[in-house]
C-alpha cells in the first residue's frame, strides 16, 4: 500500500478493481459519451469557425447604405382623406450624404476593426461579341482588403487594384473566354465606358457570384457609375461578429443611414449556426446525463453488492463520513479515468474524419482544432459529473445500518 | 479488584415502536463483564443475543436502560463518537468471517488501523504482519481473504478484531461454520489472546463444550438473562 495514499483512495480504487468487469463496462460507457462530447465539439467548432470564415471574410460584417426613398405624399388640411396606397418610387443609386464624416465616426467606435468605402452599380463587361452584366464594386483595396479578403481568393493573377485594373469572378471571366492580363471593356448604364486589365481571378465558391463579382478601384467606379466623390456602401468589421445586429441598430439610430448586419442579411444562415450550437448543447447535455446515470446506477448496485463490507467497515470504526467519501471518490474516478479514453476516444475519432471528410471543391470539411482546453474541460466536467451522480449511491451507502448490513 | 470493562443496567430494546409489529426482544438486561474476563453467551435462536451484541458492540442503541463501556455512558454519545469508541475499544468476529474480499488477509487486518489513522504506515503494517503470526498465518498475507479457507479466514477475522489492541472482543459465533478441528484451533486462539494481553472477549456461541471452557456462561432465553 502507498504510504501517501489515504483509506479512501485505497478503498475506492481495491472495490473498483475488484469489480473489474462492471468496471470495465461502466468506463467504456462513460469513454464513449466523453469520446463523442469531445468529438461532436470539437468538429461542430471546427465547422462553425469554417462557415463563419468563409461567409464573413467574403461579405462585410456590417454594412451602410443610403435610406430607403420613400414617396412622401403632399399633407392636405386637416379633415381631407389622403388615399391610402402611395406607390414606392424607383431607388436611385445615390451616394450616402456626407460619408466621410460617418466614415470617421465609425472608425471612432471601439468595437469596430476595419472601414471602408465602396461604390456598388451594374454594367456590362464587354469582349469580343460577348457581353455580361457585372455588379461592380469600386474599392479601396487597402482598407476593403481587411473586410472582404479578396487576396485569399484570388485563384490567378494577383490581388493589384490600380485605377487601370479589374478584379473579375472566374465564371465572368470562363463566359467572356478572358485571363489574367486581358482587355476589358466595361460600359455603365450611363453610357460611360472604360477600358480595364484584368489584373485577377477570383473564386468565391460561388458560381452566381462568381458570374457577376467586378472589382475595380474606388475612383474608376465613381467616375464609370457618374458619381464623383461619391460612395453607396460603407462596409465595415467589428470585434465581435455576434454582436453585429446590436450595433448596426445601435448605428441606425444615431446616423441617417441604413446599416445591415451579416447576421439580417445571412438570416437562413446565422439561425442555421444557431440551431447547431443549440442541438450541440443539447446533444452534450444528453450525453452528460446518461453517463451520470450510467455512473449512479454502477455505484448503485456496488453499494447493494458491497453493503455487509460497508457494514464491517463501520464496525471496524469507519465513520460515515469515510464510507461517503469511498463511494464518491470511485465516481469521480470513473469519471475521471472514462474522460481520459474518452477525450483519446474523441481526438482519434476527429482526425480520421478530418482526414476522410471532404467538400465538394476538395477542400477539408472543418479545420482540426484539437484545443488543450477541450480536453482540460471534458476532463472536469466527467470528474465533476462522476462525483455528483456518485453522491446519491454515497450518501445510501453512508446511511446504510451497520446492524442491518451485516446481517445482509 | 478487576477494572470493569462493560456495564448493562436495566437495557431493553423494543423494535418497531409505536407500530401494531411492536416487539420487545430484550427486557431489563443486566451484565458486567471485566478486564480480562471470557464469558460465553449461550441460547435458542430467536432468544436476543444477536441483538444484545449489536448494542454491546455499539451497533445498535438501546431502547432504555444504560450501557456503559468503560464507566462511559454510551447514551450520551453522538454518532462519531460512539464510531471512535467503538474503533478503539471493541473488535468483532463474525460468524460468517466477513473479511473485505478485495483486500489481502493482511490488508484486511490493516483496515481498522487504516481507518483510525487515514494513511498506511509501516507501524501499521508491521503490526499486521505481527498478527498474523499470532494466528499462525505469517505465510499467508498476501492471500486474497477468497483464496482461504473458512478456518484460515476466521482467524485472520480475529486478528482483524485485535488490530486496534481493544479491551473487548465480541465473537458472534465464530466457530459455527467451522468444522471441530478449526473451530478448536479458533476458540484456542481467542483464549491464548485473553490469557495473554487480557482482552476481555463476550462469545456467543451454540456449543457446550466450547462454552464450558470459558471464565463464565449467561444464557439468554426470551430476552432475559436466564442465570448466571
Amino acid at each position: 500500500m502507498n504510504r501517501w495514499l489515504p483509506f479512501e483512495w485505497i478503498a475506492a480504487v481495491r472495490f473498483l478493481r475488484e469489480g473489474k468487469l462492471q468496471t470495465i463496462f461502466i468506463i467504456g460507457g462513460i469513454s464513449i459519451g466523453v469520446g463523442v462530447i469531445v468529438f461532436m465539439s470539437a468538429m461542430l467548432a471546427g465547422m462553425e469557425a469554417n462557415f463563419i470564415r468563409r461567409v464573413l471574410t467574403s461579405q462585410p460584417q456590417i454594412q451602410l447604405l443610403t435610406p430607403d426613398q420613400v414617396a412622401r405624399p403632399l399633407r392636405n388640411a386637416a379633415g381631407e382623406i389622403e388615399d391610402a396606397v402611395v406607390q414606392r418610387p424607383s431607388q436611385r443609386v445615390i451616394s450616402i450624404d456626407q460619408w466621410p464624416k460617418i466614415r470617421a465616426q465609425m472608425l471612432a467606435m471601439p468595437e469596430v476593426t476595419a472601414v471602408s468605402p465602396t461604390i456598388t452599380g451594374s454594367a456590362l463587361a464587354i469582349r469580343g461579341d460577348a457581353s455580361r452584366a457585372v455588379t461592380l464594386t469600386g474599392i479601396e483595396p487597402d482598407t476593403y482588403f481587411n473586410i472582404v479578403k479578396v487576396p485569399d481568393y484570388i485563384v490567378a493573377g494577383s490581388a493589384r487594384l490600380t485605377s487601370e485594373d479589374i478584379i473579375i469572378g472566374t465564371e465572368l471571366a470562363k463566359n467572356l473566354g478572358a485571363s489574367v492580363g486581358d482587355k476589358l471593356n466595361l460600359q455603365a448604364a450611363s453610357s460611360a465606358n472604360r477600358v480595364l486589365t484584368i489584373s485577377g481571378l477570383v473564386d468565391f465558391g460561388n458560381k452566381g457570384a462568381n458570374q457577376r463579382v467586378a472589382f475595380i478601384a474606388l475612383r474608376t467606379g465613381q467616375s464609370l457609375l457618374g458619381m464623383i466623390g461619391g460612395v453607396t456602401t460603407i462596409d465595415m468589421t467589428i470585434k465581435d461578429i455576434y454582436a453585429a445586429e446590436t450595433i448596426a441598430k445601435r448605428i441606425q439610430a444615431a446616423t441617417a443611414v441604413e446599416a445591415d448586419s451579416w447576421i439580417a442579411t445571412n438570416a437562413q444562415f446565422y439561425t442555421a449556426v444557431q440551431a447547431q450550437i443549440y442541438t450541440n448543447t443539447l446533444i452534450r447535455v444528453f450525453v452528460g446525463l446518461s453517463v451520470a446515470f450510467g455512473i449512479a446506477a454502477v455505484l448503485i448496485v456496488s453499494v447493494i453488492q458491497r453493503s455487509k463490507e460497508i457494514g464491517i467497515l463501520r464496525a471496524m470504526g469507519t465513520s460515515r463520513g469515510q464510507i461517503l467519501r469511498v463511494f464518491l471518490l470511485q465516481g469521480g474516478l470513473l469519471g475521471f479515468v472514462g474522460s481520459l479514453f474518452g477525450a483519446t476516444m474523441g481526438a482519434l475519432a476527429l482526425i480520421y474524419w478530418h482526414a476522410v471528410a471532404r467538400q465538394a471543391d476538395g477542400s477539408e470539411f472543418f479545420p482540426l482544432i484539437l484545443e488543450r482546453n477541450l480536453f482540460i474541460y471534458t476532463a472536469l466536467l466527467a470528474t465533476v459529473t462522476g462525483l455528483l451522480a456518485a453522491t446519491a449511491p454515497a450518501v445510501r451507502a453512508a446511511k446504510l445500518d451497520p446492524v442491518v448490513a451485516i446481517r445482509g | 479488584m478487576a477494572e470493569e470493562i462493560l456495564r448493562l443496567e436495566r437495557v431493553c430494546k423494543t423494535y418497531n415502536v409505536g407500530l401494531p409489529s411492536e416487539a420487545e426482544v430484550l427486557h431489563d438486561i443486566d451484565l458486567e463483564l471485566d478486564h480480562g474476563e471470557f464469558l460465553a453467551l449461550m441460547g435458542p435462536s430467536g432468544s436476543g443475543k444477536s441483538t444484545l451484541l449489536n448494542i454491546v458492540g455499539l451497533l445498535d442503541r438501546p431502547t432504555s436502560g444504560r450501557l456503559l463501556i468503560k464507566g462511559r455512558d454510551t447514551g450520551l454519545l453522538h454518532d462519531n463518537e460512539l464510531t471512535h469508541l467503538r474503533g478503539h475499544t471493541i473488535g468483532f468476529v463474525f460468524q460468517h468471517h466477513l473479511l473485505i474480499s478485495a483486500f489481502t488477509a493482511r490488508e484486511n487486518i490493516m483496515m481498522p488501523m487504516l481507518a483510525d489513522r487515514g494513511f498506511p504506515s509501516a507501524e501499521i503494517a508491521a503490526r499486521a504482519d505481527h498478527l498474523l503470526a499470532e494466528v499462525g498465518l505469517g505465510r499467508f498475507g498476501n492471500n486474497l481473504a477468497n483464496n482461504m479457507s473458512g478456518g484460515q479466514q476466521q482467524r485472520v477475522a480475529v486478528a482483524r478484531a485485535l488490530a486496534m489492541n481493544p479491551d473487548l472482543v465480541l465473537a458472534d459465533e465464530p466457530t459455527g461454520n467451522l468444522d471441530s478441528k478449526s473451530a478448536d484451533a479458533v476458540f484456542e486462539l481467542m483464549r491464548r489472546v485473553n490469557r495473554e494481553s487480557g482482552t476481555s472477549f463476550l462469545l456467543v456461541t451454540h456449543n457446550l463444550d466450547l462454552a464450558r471452557r470459558c471464565d463464565r456462561i449467561i444464557e439468554v432465553v426470551d430476552g432475559r438473562i436466564a442465570q448466571h
